[in-house]
């Protein structure tokens, strides 16, 4: 499967994509809304990681064996067929266990809602928006 | 001590839509945006140099960088600009410094010559149809070849001497690594690769990992001698010695000891740290005859196999001295013009030395001609070309190519805000941070490169078949295809035009 | 020349020529009835013909041909000859009053040896030639020498090429190579000079085009001590087959395709198959860019031994070929070959830059007289 790979060679930590991805899963889609006047405000799915001058951006691998998946108490977090790990906020009731477990560090919590938010690739796109508007092309989305 | 300098520009953030996410405060590394104790970020104008980094980035476009030139007392004598000078260097005592070419609003003869197109009694040429050379060889040429006739069939008895062969007459002007980063370096490498032209170490040696991209590269040597070893010269398409550069004819070049990390220090073979000084001039050339002792010793050490080039920056004697490098046994000579930029350059020999590239050209080009000897070397004329407008003028005025250096860069990004020498750049060119080196991502900058040189090339065929042409060569040095406006009689004679509006002759 | 042509002439016109490679000399009448037939391709603004093998009793010497706009152009000529040549002989060219032809300059005409005696150095005498021919152009006012090869002569004026030719009574000489043109200039200088065919030495041109390149081919020549002083195309072309053939010795063929370079691709094509013309081209226009003639054109070149046709590098003028027997035909249409020719061996449209080439059989030797006469002993 097609997953989000980051150069970090060229990551610049601009953090654009955090922004942009707060932005694609806001309910306005727009970014001045979305980061001044949404509430609950969206959370990024993407984290930049950063210890100058390495930086990249970091979100859900969607592993093969997902250890999120196996410790998820009220099964939010399911693998399907094309290998995504999917996650369903109805079910997620804010138990961070796989914030504990993953080893990416790539759930996040939204404290606002108690729930975690987690990167589903934008699946509204053809490419994820961290990818697409990163300004260096240090992400890419990619088979491997 | 307190500055009595003025902000030049005024950081204007529009609050509705500024989302506070701190992407500006990150790119600007002269700290110009910054947040406060709360968390909200807020513009400090002093710091600003407008290299419109913070503005291309910002997700909202809620920055615009306002021109803020400080109010003095209408004074044509007594200007902003001239009291600011004086106020650094009553703060510092040091030399002005800067980057870039010359900015001062001298005549811009390309906007003073236009070309020709051919209506009716010839017919013009559809490069996307028909054939449209653009091919160029540059090195010394024989004044004609011997051909024998063997068995009825023509034998050619003359060897040409070696030449670099250039797909369009563009290349990339010398600008050293230290002065701008690996990754510029290397995008100009495989940018000249797939165009099919070169590039030019400028004097900082060549890093390890650039070989590979050598038989596209030319190879600078220069009074400082950095980096040059055997395999540095074996390896290039050809060599360059560097004599003079059009942003500060007469001096030498100056990377400051702050450019000078692990890598750059390893390929220019300095110390760390160390500040690289090439001497004003070479010393071991203090005259012609020394030139061309260099000029040959370069030639043996490969075996005559890689024509040898001199650069020099156009003064008021370049025509003679052009004459006299080509007698000195030169394959090219390149000549850089008063706005030509440089990574750091004094701002009074930058704006006040030098002549313009468009006269040089004329009158180098016209100087060969007329003593015989236009053929022994190419001409590459380098300095401030901004679009291929003036390269096919230059072409018509008698250059073989362009260099292309400042376009180069701001192809690459570079907003010319001329703080360069700073090593701060935050475009990631003109700089050895790796923090800030990391933001010219070689792929996007080769490919914005490539095509820049390809789009320029289009319009050089598109109006070389305008004007009924169909190869390079027969516009090289045609300068009847070239008319003046607004120009007095001398200037055109130098530049060997006549006023819009006369004949064909 | 000063003063009397400013300007580059704008041009497309009709040409044509004939050869007998075996150097049977015929009449002036046949070449006279095929431009008549390219009558359309001029508008009466000039025509004109050089021929060969017209003066052998006066062979070994240069036959200078001379308009002068007055008798005093004549009187410092004559000056300037005088200390140049020893003047075997001189007269005025007869002609034959016409209604067709407007009333125009004197018309001289000399037979000349150089006064220096260049040894056997024909290059020398030749460039001597040049050199006067060059003086009296640009430096007197009213004298123009529109023709100076030996054994051969230009006829050309401002009129129909057919009314020229039988104003210059060309019915009553005999060549056996002859080329013809009529004008069509856009601009009107009314001058006979600008006529064709331009001549230098025993090389004339007749020329139908216009050459873009023509800034850098002036510019080219100019460093080799040629001077455009007529500020035409055509005398360009004139020069750059005297620079390439007569002075660097390049074959006949090779200098075609510096004038017509053959493209880079086939070029490099050549060059990927091991044909040796490849490098020779490659050279060829490294070396001969400046000669490049760029923009359409359609030639033909007349020299003392042969016939030369070329169009430019992609044809954008026409030019038709034909041969019957030891016959060579060149023209603008086959209809001006087939009205001296009905019957043809072979008919062709040469290819884009492609010369066509016919040769005199027995060549004859060129050269300063002393070199000839000391070749000639040998053998
Ligand atoms: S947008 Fe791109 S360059 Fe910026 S932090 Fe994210 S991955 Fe790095
Ligand atoms: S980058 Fe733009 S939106 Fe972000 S903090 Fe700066 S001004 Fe505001
Ligand atoms: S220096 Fe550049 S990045 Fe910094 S504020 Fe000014 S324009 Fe923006
Ligand atoms: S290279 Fe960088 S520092 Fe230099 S002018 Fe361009 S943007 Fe500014």
């Amino acid at each position: 499967m097609k997953r989000v790979y980051a150069k970090e060679e060229v990551c610049i930590g601009c953090r654009l994509c955090e922004v942009w991805c707060r932005t694609e899963h806001s309910r306005s889609k727009n970014i001045i809304k979305a980061h001044k006047s949404e509430f609950p405000p969206p959370v990024s799915r993407v984290l930049v990681e950063e210890l100058m001058p390495v930086s990249f951006a970091l979100q859900c691998r969607h592993c093969d064996e997902p250890e999120c998946v196996e410790s998820c108490i009220t099964g939010a977090l399911t693998k399907d067929e094309s290998g995504r790990v999917v996650y369903n906020e109805e079910k997620c009731v804010g138990c961070w266990t796989c914030v504990l477990v993953c080893p990416y560090g790539a759930p996040q919590r939204d404290l606002e809602r108690k729930k975690i938010a987690k990167c589903d690739l934008c699946p509204d796109r053809d490419t994820p928006a961290c990818v697409e508007m990163c300004p260096n092309q240090a992400l890419v989305y990619e088979e491997r | 001590m307190k500055t009595y300098q003025l902000p030049e520009v005024r950081i204007e953030r529009d609050k509705d839509r500024c989302i506070n996410c701190g992407v500006c405060v990150r790119q600007c590394a002269f700290n110009a945006h910054k947040f406060d104790e709360d968390g909200e970020v807020y513009s400090e104008d002093e710091k600003c140099v407008a290299c419109q980094r913070c503005v291309s980035l910002c997700p909202t476009n809620a920055l615009y960088i306002k021109d803020n030139a400080p109010f003095v007392k209408d004074n044509a004598n007594w200007t902003a600009e001239t009291q600011k000078y004086i106020w650094k260097q009553a703060e510092t005592g040091g030399v002005l410094l800067t980057g870039m070419g010359n900015p001062k609003p001298y005549p811009i003869y390309w906007d003073h010559l236009v070309l020709n197109a051919s209506q009716v009694t010839n017919p013009s040429i559809d490069p996307l149809r028909e054939p449209m050379e653009l091919r160029t060889y540059l090195g010394s040429k024989p004044d004609h070849i011997e051909i024998e006739m063997v068995n009825g069939e023509p034998v050619l008895r003359t060897k040409i001497a070696p030449q670099i062969m250039l797909k369009t007459p563009i290349l990339f002007s010398a600008m050293s690594y230290g002065a701008i980063s690996y990754n510029a370096c290397e995008a100009l490498g495989r940018a000249a690769t797939e165009l099919g032209t070169f590039w030019n170490t400028g004097e900082g040696g060549l890093h390890r990992n650039l070989y590979k991209y050598a038989p596209n590269t030319i190879v600078q040597v220069a009074s400082g001698r950095f980096g040059v070893h055997s395999e540095y010269l074996d390896a290039a398409a050809a060599i360059e010695i560097k004599i003079g550069q059009g942003a500060k004819p007469g001096i030498g070049g100056h990377l400051p000891g702050e450019k000078v990390g692990p890598a750059v220090s390893e390929t220019r073979m300095i110390p760390v740290g160390s500040d690289a000084l090439s001497p004003a001039p070479h010393h071991d050339i203090y005259s012609i005859e020394d030139l061309s002792q260099l000029i040959f010793s370069l030639k043996e050490a490969t075996e005559y196999t890689k024509p040898i080039s001199v650069k020099i920056s156009a003064v008021h004697n370049v025509a003679a001295i052009a004459s006299g490098i080509a007698r000195a046994g030169a394959d090219i000579i390149a000549i850089d013009g008063f706005r030509g930029g440089t990574g750091a350059a004094p701002t009074m020999i930058r704006d006040n030395v030098g002549i313009p590239i468009e006269l040089a050209i004329a009158a180098v080009d016209a100087r060969l001609r007329e003593e015989g000897i236009r053929n022994r070397a190419s001409i590459i004329a380098a300095g401030g070309f901004r679009n291929s407008g003036d390269v096919i003028k230059a072409i018509a005025l008698g250059a073989d190519a362009v260099y292309l250096g400042t376009a180069a860069l701001v192809a690459m990004g570079c907003h010319v805000c001329q703080k360069c020498y700073t090593g701060k750049c935050n475009w990631g060119i003109a700089t050895q941070n790796p923090y800030l080196e990391k933001r010219l991502n070689p792929d996007i900058a080769a490919e914005r490169l490539y095509n820049l040189v390809r789009g320029w090339s289009h319009e050089i065929s598109e109006m070389l078949g305008g004007m009924g042409i169909n190869a390079i060569e027969s516009l090289r040095g045609n300068r009847l295809h070239l008319r003046a406006v607004g120009l007095s009689r001398e200037e055109m004679d130098v530049l060997g035009v006549q006023v819009a509006g006369s004949p064909m002759a | 020349m000063e003063g009397q042509i400013h300007r580059r002439n704008i041009s497309g016109c009709g040409l044509a020529g004939m050869m007998s490679e075996d150097g049977r000399l015929m009449g002036g009448e046949a070449i006279i009835r095929s431009m008549e037939v390219l009558h359309d391709r001029s508008n009466g603004l000039g025509g004109g013909f050089a021929a060969y093998g017209i003066y052998p009793h006066k062979a070994d010497y240069y036959a200078l041909h001379i308009m002068y706009d007055d008798v005093k152009a004549k009187e410092e000529t004559d000056v300037l000859l005088d200390e140049r040549f020893e003047i075997d002989s001189e007269e005025i060219i007869p002609t034959k009053k016409s209604e067709a032809i407007p009333k125009g300059p004197l018309l001289w005409r000399y037979f000349v040896k150089p006064k220096v005696d260049f040894e056997d150095c024909g290059l020398c005498e030749e460039d001597y030639v040049i050199e006067a021919v060059m003086t009296v152009n640009s430096m007197v006012s009213g004298a123009f020498i529109f023709s100076s090869g030996k054994n051969m002569g230009a006829f050309k004026a401002v009129g129909y090429p057919e009314d020229v030719g039988k104003f210059y009574r060309l019915d009553e000489y005999e060549g056996y190579t002859w080329i013809g043109h009529g004008r069509f200039p856009t601009n009107t200088p009314g001058w006979w000079g600008g006529a064709h065919p331009f001549t230098i030495l025993d090389w004339a041109i007749v020329h139908n085009g216009e050459i873009s390149s023509y800034g850098i081919n002036k510019r080219y020549l100019e460093m080799f001590g040629y001077k455009c002083t007529m500020l035409t195309d055509t005398e360009v072309v004139a020069y750059m087959f005297d620079l390439m053939l007569r002075r660097h010795n390049l074959p006949l063929e090779v200098a075609c395709k510096a004038l017509a370079a053959p493209f880079w691709t086939d070029i490099d094509r050549m060059k990927a198959k091991g044909n040796a013309k490849g490098d020779i081209y490659e050279a060829l226009r490294m070396v001969y860019g400046g000669a490049l003639l760029n923009g359409p054109f359609a030639i033909i070149l007349g020299h003392t031994n042969g016939m030369v046709g070329l169009s430019d590098r992609v044809k954008l003028r026409p030019l038709t070929a034909a041969r019957k027997d030891d016959m060579l035909y060149i023209a603008s249409e086959e209809a001006a070959i087939r009205e001296i020719s009905p019957e043809l061996d072979i008919v062709w449209n040469p290819k884009a830059g492609e010369p066509v080439v016919g040769e005199l059989k027995n060549p004859v030797k060129k050269g300063s007289n002393k070199a000839r006469e000391l070749e000639e002993t040998v053998a």
